[in-house]
């Protein structure tokens, strides 16, 4: 036990001041380095382009509702934080194309985890993310975005809080990101494979899908999926085109 | 004597002194704020991050705007505290860290109203004594915060605090004793004035600063100045990690203020007498400067210096375990001290018997 103590005292050691100077100039030479951080609200990092931010409800370009109120993202998700309640349209002013459209939408943001289950899940691509981030609560109930938040506007753009400052500008404010092709199918290199948002228009493929996805065993893997939901997406997409 | 302000003793001496009181307490404030920003921002720098920046220009007046919120804030008070106690001991704490300020010489004697003033408050003969024992008192505030407090965590940082500044406050002062064998005084500003001039001959380069033949003692005297403050790498007070916030931990509002500001009031009053007794005070390295403007600049620069040299130590080292603290404190510093007092005083008594 001695001799351990002995070991371990700092100045016991003749090469304790010769690590002392070193240390001392480790962190002086970092007080020049370029600083990793930055002056946040002033600026703002282009996040990636896949980044999981808050959700939105989207629509088609004529105005309609794309959620038809299936509840599969409720089902899917596992943070039991989305309520969803669907109705019939009414014939005479239909709010999504189709029988039934989302009556209730909530997602609960104290539960949710991010995780984009329910934007895989959705068959019309009502639900996907943005790069939206900035929260703030001041009570529980405001933790739970209904459709007022959620829906975008008329144009595409997502509806911000009013205290959550304005919007970021750019592919950050789209509302699409998708953890996997909509299609499902993984081979989708080259094409355009997120659905065109009304106004601010189709996002540029990703330039290094074709090496992401030389997985041979991630193809064949995900190929079975694609027959369960591949309808009801392409019917979806095709319907916007 | 007579508050460093000659002539007669009349309302205008009084009002000098006042003056002077006000002048102090400002620059010490000022100072204090000045070094939490600082601290803040070069930890920051180290870092690689930008630290605080959204109060005033360039975020500088964050710890005013921080100092503001802790003083409209609510002082809570925990049911198990011993009230008297608990409301005194930040005081103890803020007012030793301030009084131990008055016996630094800020720069050189001036002529004002026909008088000789010394930027100084009291000029004691025991000046660096005086500094000694407040310092010493300023632990009290510390042990009655934690003690107390009712709760285990300040106890634990209370106790670590007696122990911590009673064994690095015999090593500082046996730092500081083989100056006072130089100087031959205890007045802070005898010992300033001791230090002006360089040394003839081939060493006329050298200011005549008491760190160049005292390097020892001055560097046993800055590593316990960070222990008496507190600062990382002796900071087992508050140690987060295993203390939560130490002996403040039960104190919110102005309590916590108060605490907040006498570790930068004594950071900067430790300091101040390392500039004082070894870094030549407000001489500059150039003799012959007497106006006092520059020498309080002087006194600015070097204190600046040593405390970058708090903050730089504070971004490097990783805290010390209790052991490393102790052994450094009783086994390194403390014979290190008394090894260097009893071969200066050899020296000084050789050179004076004519033997060197």
């Amino acid at each position: 036990m001695a001799d351990v103590t002995e070991g371990a005292t700092p100045t016991s050691r003749p090469s304790a001041l010769r690590a002392l100077a070193k240390g001392m100039s480790v962190t002086f030479r970092h007080m020049f380095r370029r600083k990793v951080t930055v002056p946040f609200p002033d600026v703002r990092r282009t996040k990636p382009a896949r980044f999981h931010g808050r959700h939105v409800l989207n629509r088609y370009p004529d105005g309609m509702e794309k959620c038809i109120g299936c509840e599969l993202c409720a089902g899917v998700c596992t943070a039991r934080c989305i309520y969803v309640r669907g109705a019939d349209n009414p014939p005479d002013a239909p709010v999504s194309p189709g029988e039934r459209y989302g009556y209730v939408y909530e997602i609960n943001f104290l539960r949710c985890i991010f995780c984009a289950l329910c934007v895989e899940a959705c068959p019309t691509e009502a639900i996907t993310m943005t790069h939206l981030f900035e929260f703030s609560f001041t009570s529980r109930d405001e933790a739970i975005y209904t459709k007022d938040e959620l829906l975008v506007e008329a144009d595409g753009t997502p509806r911000a809080r009013r205290h959550h400052g304005p919007p970021p500008v750019g592919l950050d404010r789209q509302g699409w990101v998708q953890a996997t092709s909509s299609s499902g199918a993984v081979a989708y290199e080259g094409r355009v494979a997120w659905s065109p948002e009304p106004v601010i228009g189709p996002r540029p493929p990703e330039p290094d899908q074709a090496t992401a996805d030389a997985v041979p065993g991630a193809a064949r893997a995900e190929g079975g999926a694609d027959g369960a939901d591949g309808a009801p997406v392409d019917e979806g997409a095709g319907s916007h085109h | 004597m007579t508050g460093g302000v000659s002539g007669p003793v009349n309302l205008l001496w009084v009002v000098i002194v006042a003056a002077k009181a006000v002048v102090l307490f400002g620059f010490a404030v000022v100072m204090t704020l000045f070094m939490i920003m600082v601290d803040r921002k070069v930890l920051a720098r180290m870092q690689v991050r930008i630290g605080p920046n959204r109060a005033g220009p360039g975020g500088w007046l964050q710890s005013l705007a921080d100092g503001i919120k802790l003083f409209f804030k609510e002082p809570i008070t925990p049911e198990a505290v011993d009230r008297p106690l608990y409301r005194v001991a930040p005081m103890v704490s803020s007012m030793t860290a301030f009084l131990a300020m008055t016996v630094i010489p800020l720069g050189p004697p001036v002529r004002l109203f026909g008088r000789t003033i010394t930027l100084q408050l009291v000029d004691l003969n025991v000046g660096v004594l005086l500094y000694l024992a407040l310092t010493s008192l300023g632990v009290y505030g510390i042990v009655l915060a934690g003690w107390s407090s009712g709760s285990k965590y300040p106890l634990i940082g209370g106790v670590r605090a007696s122990a911590q500044l009673i064994s690095y406050e015999a090593a500082a002062a046996l730092a500081l004793l083989p100056v006072f064998l130089l100087s031959r005084t205890l007045t802070t500003s005898g010992i300033v004035l001791a230090q002006g001039g360089r040394y003839t001959g081939g060493w006329a380069f050298v200011p005549k600063w008491y760190a160049i033949p005292m390097v020892v003692p001055f560097l046993v005297y800055v590593m316990a100045g960070v222990a008496e403050t507190n600062r990382a790498p002796f900071d087992l007070v508050e140690a987060e990690s295993e203390l939560v916030g130490g002996f403040h931990t039960e104190y919110s509002g102005i309590g916590f203020a108060l605490f907040y500001l006498a570790e930068y009031v004594n950071m900067v009053t430790v300091s101040s007498i390392a500039v004082t007794v070894f870094l030549g005070g407000w001489h500059g390295p150039h003799p012959g400067y007497w106006r006092p403007a520059f020498g309080v600049l002087w006194y600015v620069a070097k204190l600046l210096v040593v405390l970058f040299l708090f903050v730089w130590l504070r971004g490097t080292l990783p805290r010390l375990r209790y052991d490393q603290l102790m052994t450094l404190g009783w086994k390194v510093l403390i014979p290190t001290s008394l090894v260097w007092l009893l071969g200066s005083s050899f020296v000084v008594a050789a050179h004076a018997e004519g033997w060197l």
